[in-house]
């Protein structure tokens, strides 16, 4: 790899550039993963400088946020990380759960646990796709596209929508899986490692593949956290780093998996990194579908979970017969939402979703704050992709694997 | 925990204003003295990463119990004994900058930016203080609670407004 | 008559002599059926709707064999499909983006937000990409399934094949 970067800066050095060269790559690019704009300055094909202008997809979801209330927010959530929506909706449902003081029960954890890991992997075959067809391997765009419309099938036996589930609810999730479903997971995890195996044949040995991955965007241990990456790309470069095991959530603190790390922290080892998480993930499905067994016919949405229908003036803390779910109460203001804030992370597919909540007592959250992964791996670009080629810049976009929702929000 | 807190409080008497639990430890603190309160969190406790950084806007907050209108929030992390940690500044809107931590985190370069987008925040130290979601051009602060969800016709982007009124004279 | 008999239909207005090389038919229906036979839309992905149109593309709904594949380049395609929210920042590039495309060109509006702005009523978000683009075909959903992608370009199929006069170059 180095060679012949070498041989481009030796060139550059003799021929003295006068003035670089600039070049504007997006918004409109078939590459940059939806409406990214790169402004690039050059010296041949190398990479001098380069700036991520982004933006075009700024939505304002933050100050909508602030004028729906608190189960509304979820939808909006599904169309950050459009991806994976289930892991956000998991994250928004979390904060609120913190601040209204609800305990889920344990049936909805593990239905969370395993919707959250079977977007984690929708997410990551659609990033091996997509990866691997902008560096040049068609055929694997194919076969997770295959595998990812069985998962998305999936979804919508559980809830109706194939992106945008809104499945995970304040309090637990919105129902219960029937034995169909269940039925059809198992054979999924049963069928899917052996694909996993085919993928990496495809592409592990690869030679193209190799030389366009190994040892680009190297990025230590250290500059991977004092850049604030997360999730595989700070897992790449071998710190440990996972909201999973550290602030256990849901039921991740029940299943056994492993964290996998890699050690050089460039390209190829975050390839191997995600890799290894779908055999993961596929393991933590399996166990959550063990104990779905024990906890059969328990309820799966909190008994004081907010109704979908929450009235902007708030219903009574407890009216005396015991009201139906979805009847709107004409009473005193009485705040809902205690007064304060949370803070909840999640272990997203792209790296740690964070949200921190301020409520004012009344329906509406006061201000939402969404942290998201995306926008701190597009702030990463600068650094990764100094001295680096154009073409590597396609290889550094696929492996932080960005999405521009959840970047502009 | 509790040790390292009070042994903060011991050292950066003036910068801390308060110790409050909540879900996580928040310090409030004081706007002076507040870049070597981090920097000592950074080099010699661990708080090495830093999760996030954002600004709220308590504009008519009820439950309000200082006469400042902004805060800046950390949410600060030690990797090494699983720590989090919660620091709030607060900022009155007369006198609206901060310093920057970009030099401490470089995290913080675009969380900065944003707040400052968002909010019309200005950070002190800032290698490229310019807005980031919203265009250059853009009229206002969209976070502020004062600035309305939905523009009507006449506070409409200008560039926006152009290009709608060329594509009808086009047609 | 004479024609009737003696030619087969092979698309609707459009008959050949049985055996040879001859096709016979008013001109505008066979270039419509020409190009209705093979539109080739930019891959131009805006946001959620982006990735069904990838779907859509890929192994289980197979666009190719409709004729349609996608273009990486403006210069070369037929079909703007504006797939997700439009923002005010991003208006004028799709208006750009559509400016570069050859004549004739057609426009889909891809979900709720590029119809109407969807459930985004907001400060940033343009109400619909007809504000600004001429939309031939609109597509509701949030996301559309795949299977409405398809129906919305088997419908501009139908569209261009009834057209006449729009873009007659030839006249």
């Amino acid at each position: 790899m180095t060679t012949y970067l070498e041989i481009n800066k030796k060139q550059v050095n003799e021929e003295k550039w006068e003035e670089p060269f600039y070049l504007n790559m997006g918004p409109q690019h078939p590459s940059t993963h939806g409406v990214l704009r790169l402004f690039l300055e050059l010296e041949g094909e190398t990479i001098v400088n380069c700036t991520p202008i982004i933006g075009y997809l700024h939505r304002g979801v933050e100050k909508l946020a602030e004028t729906l209330n608190y189960n509304q927010t979820i939808v909006l959530s599904d169309r950050l990380d459009y991806i994976a929506s289930a892991a956000n909706n998991t994250a928004f449902a979390l904060a609120f759960e913190k601040l209204m003081g609800l305990e889920v029960p344990r049936r909805a954890k593990l239905l969370r646990t395993i919707v959250c890991e079977m977007a984690r992997i929708c997410n990551h075959l659609l990033w091996l796709a997509t990866h691997a067809l902008d560096i040049g391997a068609m055929t694997v765009f194919l076969y997770c596209f295959r595998d990812r419309e069985w998962l998305l099938n999936i979804y919508e036996k559980i809830c109706g929508a194939r992106l945008t589930h809104t499945y995970v609810r304040i309090g637990g999730v919105r129902q219960d899986f029937t034995q169909e479903i269940i039925d059809e997971l198992y054979k999924f995890t049963e069928e899917f490692p052996p694909r996993i195996y085919d993928y990496e044949t495809l592409i592990d040995v690869n030679r193209i593949w190799l030389k366009r991955t190994k040892g680009i965007a190297v990025v230590s241990a250290e500059d991977a956290i004092n850049l604030g990456l997360t999730g595989p790309v700070l897992r790449g470069s071998g710190v440990p780093y996972d909201v999973r095991k550290f602030r256990p959530y849901d039921a991740y603190g029940e299943v056994d998996f492993i964290v996998p790390t890699g050690k050089n922290g460039d390209t190829y080892d975050r390839y191997r990194v995600r890799m290894e998480e779908l055999r993961q993930s596929n393991r933590i499905i399996r166990q959550c579908l063990d104990k779905l067994s024990e906890t059969e016919g328990e309820p799966v949405l909190a008994e004081n979970a907010p109704d979908l229908l929450i009235p902007e003036k708030v219903r009574k803390p407890e009216p005396k017969p015991v009201p139906k779910k979805g009847v709107i109460f004409k009473g005193e203001e009485v705040p809902v939402v205690p007064p304060g804030e949370a803070f909840a992370s999640i272990e997203s597919p792209k790296g740690e979703l964070a949200v921190y909540v301020v409520s004012d007592g009344s329906g509406k959250p006061w201000r939402l704050r969404v942290r998201t992964p995306s926008f701190v791996h597009i702030s990463a670009i600068p650094f990764m992709a100094k001295n680096h080629l154009i073409a590597d810049l396609i290889a550094i976009i696929g492996t932080l694997d960005i999405v521009l929702g959840d970047s502009d929000r | 925990m509790e040790e390292l807190l009070s042994e903060l409080k011991e050292k950066f008497p003036t910068v801390i204003i308060e110790i409050q639990e909540k879900d996580y430890f928040t310090l409030i603190c004081k706007r002076a003295g507040f870049l070597d309160l981090m920097k000592y969190l950074k080099d010699e406790k661990g708080f090495k990463y830093l999760i996030d950084l954002c600004g709220v806007d308590y504009l008519e907050y009820k439950y309000k119990n200082f006469k400042e209108r902004f805060e800046v929030v950390y949410h600060l992390y030690n990797l090494d004994n699983k720590t989090l940690l919660r620091l709030k500044v607060r900022i009155p809107e007369e006198d609206c900058w901060h310093f920057s931590v970009t030099p401490l985190f470089r995290t913080a370069n675009w969380f900065e930016r944003e707040v400052y987008d968002m909010f019309g925040i200005s950070f002190k130290g800032h290698p490229n203080l310019k807005r980031i979601l919203m265009p250059d051009d853009w009229e206002g602060h969209p976070l502020r609670k004062d600035y309305p969800v939905y523009l009507e016709e006449e506070q409409e982007w200008k560039t926006y407004k152009e290009l709608k009124e060329k594509i009808k004279e086009q047609s | 008559m004479g024609i009737e008999k003696d030619t087969i239909e092979i698309a609707p207005g459009i008959r050949q002599v049985p055996g040879t090389p001859v096709v016979i038919s008013p001109i505008d229906k066979i270039i419509n059926w020409a190009r209705a036979g093979s539109m080739w839309p930019v891959t131009f992905g805006l946001a959620c709707c982006a990735i069904e149109m990838m779907a859509t593309g890929a192994s289980h709904f197979d666009l190719d064999r409709y004729g349609i594949i996608f273009r990486a380049t403006p210069r070369q395609a037929d079909v703007l499909i504006v797939a997700g929210t439009v923002t005010k920042k991003m208006a004028p590039i799709v208006r750009r983006v559509y400016d570069q495309m050859p004549e004739p060109k057609y426009v889909i509006a891809m979900g709720s937000c590029a119809c109407s702005g969807g459930i985004f009523k907001t400060y940033s978000v343009a109400q619909g990409a007809d504000e600004f683009l001429p939309v031939d075909i609109y597509i509701p959903g949030c996301p559309p399934r795949p299977e409405a992608l398809l129906f919305g370009l088997l419908n501009l199929q139908q569209k261009i094949k009834r057209e006449a006069k729009r873009w007659g170059f030839w006249r």
